[in-house]
């Protein structure tokens, strides 16, 4: 029969507790869910690169309203629990009362706020929520400065995000090192560190006497009497559980509420699971134990026997290029001993406390690939005698091993955890994918690995790959080539966090093996570079390959070809004289109309190239890039000038776009066309940007393909505009700029990226699209311009160095 | 040995190469450094690409074709059995000189 379960908070603990009893059981329970937030269930672990920028707030909701609709969840957000009468079993909330058979107490934690003067100004926040996440995004759109009080995990996430969004930010921490509970000194320096090269100021050993201001918070003073001026203060110094309903209740409350094993309190029909509880003397605020508590309590209301034990955790931090992991014990003691590793020059630092031949604590920075097999050794409490001389390089390194990442992986015991949030061992992924689980998508549907902070998704596609073998492509995880270990989007991202202007810079800081990278990596570094620092840096031709060098491209008897640019497709009889003339001066011997309406002439001798665009330059005639990683054409078609369907300037439009965007790099070519009407004459719905004109305005479609695959546009917006049409492409084209991995066209990186995300930045949010234009224009105010006028002045670039035919013969 | 001087090292760009033309036909001068240049035929045993036209990296070149790699120490390519002669090449005070009697050799062998 159903019983009446009410349930009073919405967090991660209670959210996963609803979740396994509605999969094991649907009819058991009728649930009623409070929550103080007017929202359900977020994945709070990441409000972190919520706050930087990273994601959205929609892209961490892990059950939303049609959720808890499907599962007959009723909701009760946004509603103060008053008081629990545990002797007529109600809870009564704000709206009011409702009765249980069993209740869940998930309040989780409240932040702590030091007992300073000042401490309830505006402008002094905390960071638990959503509602504080925003509160500082929205604080940090006025720049200006903030400080962090606290240096632990959460302040440092604060502070990197702040940072990140423009503020100039203080952390202010009590203790002599950052993250002193889960760092020693050495790798609590070099995560100093990094985060002072982000431009954040550290004070360690700092104490806060007050907090000032007239209206609202102006300035934190320490203890020492220095004064810090801050437009934002957060709090991040700790939190506390939050029992006030329980003690009311008259539970038996210590710090947190306290529990058995099987999550009861001391009142049998009453349970509480979560950071609001202590057991057996600990609190919890990972939420790696919280999932083990919420599966205890699903099972003990389903009346399925589990208990609850504490374990060892293991944290990382999700700052972007902070790169740190911290297990076990690690303080100094009698009868214990370091394995130290230090690299200070590739800022790396491994330290592994041992104690009675058992591995008991791991510190590491920079390098924490191996941190979960170290994390293992700690649980399993291995004996690690044999392999102690080797044992900081990691189980690459054990029983002879190469160094393959994949035999690290492979080598870990099936019990091995992987997903340290979800608490899923090797074991259940490599079963899942045996059980058909053939991608990464379908692993975290199945088994929740990496579906919660994500740091481990690495680790969960090796493990695919090592199950599968050559079925399983690897997705983004590749290294550029054999010259680096990094990716793509690892190399984009350190060009604009470290910052990197050069490539010498980039050689030298992120560990390149070879002096000046290959044909792979240095055109992608050479893209990157000039796309992020236009002024600073300039395209260098030597990076490019032949056909983007040489303004032309190559045929495969090694002459090249010629494609004036037409614009938006419109010629006139002056322009074709002069083609026609050039055609015959160099004995061209092909002219063939392409498919992007212009016209090519192929065939045409290396030497030659300088004096035919000198000779089409006069003609008024530019670089059509034919041959570029950049803008290639807009196909248009008549419309309104002379068809009697159309309905927009289409070639116009055309014609403005292709001035707009002509001679810019991209990651890969880019191809517009405009049609005036929905018969789509220009063919604009298999084009990267394809705008169809009807009576309304501009339909503009993104992402489509007609080449190695076939794929409709995607629709970005309907604008009414032309003005708004150029606007939306422009910034679409700068956003593929910006973020895109080399030689993606833009319908592979949007189905990585997402439709919605591109939306959300060029077509709902109105200062990041101007944005994107101004760092378009500002680009172009170097790249539009046409190489052929500056390439036909060294006609001597492009003829022999010498000519020793005479010499040989003598 | 009989060097022939065949123009300032400044006109071949950094990481780039020219050709020059022989009796024998084009010879592709690296610079892979302001003074370490290389000499090699300027045509892929591939299918006859012109290196002098690829992306120069290291002490190699990349077949601007079908991106085979040479090392132009050896003329060897990379993971393949085929290489491209080599000549000798030298900077001396700010010139390129080639050995004009191994340019001869070849068409000899």
């Amino acid at each position: 029969m159903t019983q009446k379960l009410v349930i009073i908070g919405a967090g991660m603990a209670s959210g996963r507790v609803i979740e396994t009893l509605v999969e094991t059981d649907p009819d058991a329970f009728e649930i009623t869910l409070f929550n103080a937030e007017p929202r359900g269930n977020y994945n709070r672990i990441m409000l972190s690169p919520v706050l930087s920028g990273e994601k959205a707030y929609e892209d961490i909701i892990t059950h939303g309203d049609d959720w808890y609709a499907q599962h007959r969840v009723t909701c009760r957000f946004g509603e103060h629990v008053v008081r629990i009468d545990p002797e007529r079993k109600v809870v009564e909330g704000q709206n009011g009362p409702v009765s249980y058979d069993k209740l869940v107490i998930a309040t989780g934690s409240a932040p702590f706020i030091i007992p300073v003067p000042g401490k309830d100004l505006p402008g002094v926040i905390t960071y638990r929520d959503l509602d504080d996440t925003n509160a500082m995004i929205e604080a940090a759109t006025q720049g200006g400065t903030a400080v962090v009080i606290g240096g632990g995990l959460l302040g440092l996430e604060a502070a990197a995000g702040l940072a990140e969004r423009g503020m100039a930010v203080t952390v202010v921490h009590l203790m002599g090192h950052l993250m002193e509970r889960q760092l020693d000194e050495a790798a609590g320096y070099l995560l100093r560190k990094d985060l002072e090269k982000r431009g954040i100021t550290i004070r360690t050993q700092g104490s806060t006497k007050a907090i000032i201001g007239k209206d609202r918070a102006e300035a934190v003073v320490l203890e020492s009497g220095e004064t810090l001026s801050a437009d934002l203060v957060v709090m991040a110094v700790g939190i506390r559980p939050e029992t006030r309903l329980a003690t009311d209740a008259g539970l038996d409350v210590a710090r947190g509420i306290e529990v058995s094993a099987q999550m009861q309190t001391s009142d049998p029909d009453i349970f509480a699971v979560g950071e609001c509880v202590e057991f057996d003397g600990t609190l919890f605020g990972l939420v790696a134990p919280l999932y083990d508590q919420a599966r205890v309590l699903a099972r003990t209301l389903l009346n399925e026997p589990d208990a609850f034990v504490v374990k060892d955790t293991a944290t990382k931090l999700k700052v972007t290029g902070c790169d740190l992991f911290s297990a076990g014990d690690f303080a100094e003691a009698e009868g214990r001993e370091d394995i130290v590793l230090r690299d200070p020059g590739r800022g790396i630092y491994k330290r592994l406390v041992i104690e009675d031949d058992r591995l008991i604590g791991a510190v590491m920075y920079g390098d924490t690939a191996d941190g979960n097999w170290f994390f293992g050794l700690i649980k399993d409490e291995t004996d690690i005698s044999e392999m102690r001389e080797t044992l900081i390089f990691g189980p690459a390194y054990q029983g002879g091993a190469s160094a393959d990442p994949l035999s690290a992986v492979a080598a870990l015991p099936r019990d091995a955890e992987i997903c340290g949030c979800n608490g899923i061992c090797k074991g259940t992924i490599v079963d899942a994918i045996e059980g058909g689980a053939a991608d990464l998508g379908a692993v975290r549907a199945t088994t929740k690995a990496s579906a919660s902070c994500g740091t481990c998704t690495g680790l969960v596609e090796q493990l695919l790959q090592v199950t599968l073998g050559d079925d399983f492509q690897m997705p983004a995880a590749q290294p550029i080539c054999g010259c680096c270990d990094l990716t793509h989007e690892d190399l984009r991202r350190l060009i604009k966090s470290k910052p990197l202007k050069s490539q010498d810079a980039v050689w030298q800081e992120l560990g390149w093996t070879t002096r000046n990278g290959c044909h792979v990596c240095r055109p992608a570094v050479n893209f990157y570079l000039l796309a992020d620092w236009p002024l600073e840096y300039r395209d260098d031709p030597q990076s490019r390959f032949v056909n983007e060098r040489k303004h032309a491209n190559i045929q495969k008897d090694g002459t090249f070809s010629v494609v004036p640019r037409m614009w938006g497709g419109i010629t006139n009889p002056r322009e074709l004289r002069a083609i026609a003339d050039a055609a015959d001066k160099y004995n061209v011997p092909t002219v063939k109309v392409t498919g992007g309406q212009r016209i090519d002439l192929l065939g045409v001798k290396g030497e030659d190239l300088p004096h035919i665009w000198a000779d089409l330059n006069k003609a008024g005639m530019v670089s059509g890039h034919a041959y570029s990683k950049g803008l290639r054409t807009v196909k248009t078609c008549v419309g309104t000038d002379h068809c009697r369907f159309g309905t927009q300037d289409s070639t116009g439009l055309g014609i403005k776009l292709e001035q707009m965007l002509w001679g810019s790099w991209t990651p890969h070519k880019v191809k517009l066309a405009v049609s005036g009407c929905p018969r789509n004459c220009a063919e604009a719905t298999c084009k990267d940007v394809g705008i169809i004109c009807v009576d309304s305005g501009y339909q503009v479609g993104v992402a489509g393909a007609a080449g190695m695959d076939l794929k409709e546009t995607e629709r970005l917006c309907d604008v009414p505009t032309e003005a708004e049409a150029i606007a939306v492409t422009v910034a679409f084209i700068q956003l593929y700029r910006e973020t895109a991995k080399y030689l993606d066209r833009p319908y592979k990186w949007v189905a990585k990226v997402g439709l919605d995300w591109v939306k959300g930045r060029v077509v709902d949010n109105l200062d990041e699209r101007a944005r994107l234009i101004a760092a378009f224009e500002l680009s172009q105010s170097i790249y539009r311009k046409d190489p052929w006028a500056d390439h036909a002045k060294r006609a001597e670039a492009y003829q022999p160095l010498a000519d020793l035919t005479l010499e040989a013969a003598e | 040995m009989s060097w022939i001087d065949i123009g300032p090292v400044s006109d071949i760009p950094l990481r780039g190469a020219r050709k020059i033309k022989t009796a024998q036909g084009c010879v592709a001068v690296f610079r892979t450094g302001p003074d370490e240049v290389f000499a090699a035929t300027d045509s892929c045993p591939h299918k006859g690409g012109p290196l002098s036209e690829g992306i120069v990296h290291g002490q190699s070149v990349t077949c601007p074709l079908h991106n085979w790699v040479f090392d132009l120490n050896t003329g060897q390519a990379w993971g393949e059995d085929a290489s491209i002669t080599i000549f000798p090449v030298q900077v001396r005070e700010g010139r390129v000189w080639i050995d004009g009697a191994s340019l001869a050799a070849r068409s000899a062998a």
